[in-house]
């Protein structure tokens, strides 16, 4: 089960880098139905290396495509210590 | 239309896989990649460990110290290549022909390291000046300038900047402008050095870089490899060649470009596929004729499909006859200098009867079900090649050659 928090976390980064509604966006939302094209997809990557302060490498980010993957792998990656959870900047 | 052709009778090239146009087709039939472990920058600031890097070019032995301080790599590539073909052209400068000569040349991104060496010393040492010599060396037709002083050629000289087209972009309308009469006489082509850690990080965050090595259409390809180099033609009507007697390597038959109006960087074959069928087109050829394609083939899962649906649009049933191969998989993708190095590629198969494999091949692609000459060359007389060029922003361009021994 995905942490609550950690979800919250990540949607609100997928809201602000596509300038869409957070509620909009819910676990089960693929990319194709958030209109998440692949530049969208590497943006998004790049803002939750930054908000999470990992490392997600390309070969797991290539076949993500719902926002349950994107929770999942970023847990994982949370919790298997390849970086710390607190925010790389505050704000 | 005019009936003036066009022929080249003077290539170059520094790459990856030789510094002379002899060294590069070796490789390219040998099937060797100049691909390996990145040695401009330090291990481990990377996700992706290799590129493909001309190795062993030493500026000073081309250029003179104050030369040097006043050419970005980039530059050096492309006046070593363009000085390779005029040499090998054999032109005997006069005043009409200097001011009746065009340089068009392409690339990218310019003096990239130039720019991130004159960032650090800002930003990371504190510096509060750079130095002075930036501007010269970063302007992208710092290469083309530096060719048109050194040969006193005083003609149309300009540069094109369209990514991974730019120096297609370049041949073609040098080729287009020699038939037309705008010019007599044009030396084209591109030149690329983009190993500076600010550029290679934007690639990165691209996530389009393989981890390994270049596979183009290969089911487990991964992604592109990044190379370095340039390459230039010497252009001339084949009337004037004849003239001066000399020798030709192949001929320029037709251009063709398009803008997919799309995506910013996914591909689309409709676009590619009209810009190959302008080359055809403009070549006043049929499809059927098109024996050989040095594909864009940059070992991506989206460009390798897509082009693969871009050729079957273009040719039909013709594209199961054809062979196609992508030279990337050993000179890697040296963006605004790809399209110069892979037309010379084209034209040295031509030329040779040998057509150059598709290297890294290890498993076939149902979405990339085209004969792309797996690892072994293949000699093969081949009448007419193309050579694809598709760049990020959606703008493609697409050059058609005629081998010179058929064109007789």
């Amino acid at each position: 089960m995905p942490d609550d928090d950690l979800t919250r976390r990540i949607i609100d980064v997928i809201a602000n880098t596509q300038h869409m509604a957070p509620e909009r966006i819910t676990l089960d939302s693929t990319f194709q139905e958030l209109n998440i094209d692949s530049l969208d997809g590497i943006n998004i990557l790049f803002a939750l290396e930054n908000e999470f302060n990992v490392n997600i490498p390309d070969d797991a980010a290539q076949n993500i495509r719902t926002v349950r993957e994107m929770v999942d792998g970023v847990t994982r990656l949370v919790e298997g210590g390849a970086g710390s959870s607190a925010p790389a900047h505050a704000g | 239309m005019s009936n003036r052709r066009v022929v080249v009778t003077g290539i170059g090239v520094v790459s990856p896989i030789g510094q002379t146009a002899a060294e590069f087709f070796d490789a390219l039939t040998a099937g060797r990649s100049g691909i390996g472990p990145l040695q401009s920058m330090a291990p481990g600031l990377l996700r992706f460990p290799n590129g493909a890097e001309v190795r062993g070019f030493d500026a000073l032995q081309h250029f003179d110290e104050k030369e040097t301080g006043l050419l970005d790599r980039f530059a050096q590539f492309g006046v070593v290549s363009a000085r390779q073909a005029i040499q090998d052209a054999g032109i005997e400068w006069t005043p009409e022909l200097r001011e009746r000569t065009a340089i068009v040349t392409g690339s990218c991104v310019g003096g990239q390291s130039t720019e991130d060496e004159g960032f650090e010393v800002l930003y990371r040492r504190n510096a509060s000046r750079v130095n002075p010599f930036t501007i010269p060396r970063i302007m992208a037709n710092a290469g083309a300038s530096r060719i048109s002083l050194e040969y006193g050629i005083t003609g149309p000289t300009w540069t094109v900047s369209t990514a991974c087209s730019s120096s297609t972009h370049a041949l073609g309308q040098a080729f287009w402008m020699v038939r037309n009469g705008s010019a007599e006489m044009a030396v084209t082509g591109g030149s690329e050095a983009i190993f500076s850690l600010g550029f290679l990080k934007a690639w990165e965050a691209m996530r389009v870089v393989s981890p390994d090595t270049c596979r183009p259409f290969s089911k487990d390809r991964r992604g592109l490899i990044l190379g370095e180099g340039g390459a230039a033609l010497v252009l001339e009507t084949l009337d004037a060649a004849r003239a001066r007697g000399a020798k030709i390597h192949a001929e320029v038959v037709g251009f063709g470009m398009s803008s997919d109006a799309f995506h910013i960087t996914q591909p689309s074959a409709e676009g590619a596929a009209r810009a190959m069928r302008a080359a055809i087109c403009d070549a006043r050829i049929q499809p059927e004729q098109i024996g050989y394609i040095n594909a864009h083939g940059t070992g991506t899962t989206a460009n390798d499909a897509t082009e693969t649906a871009a050729i079957r649009t273009t040719f039909g049933e013709h594209a199961d006859r054809l062979t196609v191969s992508s030279t990337k998989s050993m000179h890697g993708h040296a963006l605004g200098a790809a399209g110069a190095i892979e037309a010379l590629a084209c034209i040295l198969a031509l030329e040779k009867g040998i057509l150059p494999p598709t290297a890294n091949y290890t498993e076939a692609d149902p979405s990339c079900d085209l004969d792309v000459i797996p690892n072994e060359a293949r000699r093969a007389e081949v009448e007419y090649a193309m050579s694809n060029s598709f760049a990020f922003g959606g703008l493609n361009a697409v050059v058609a050659l005629r081998a010179w021994r058929s064109a007789r």
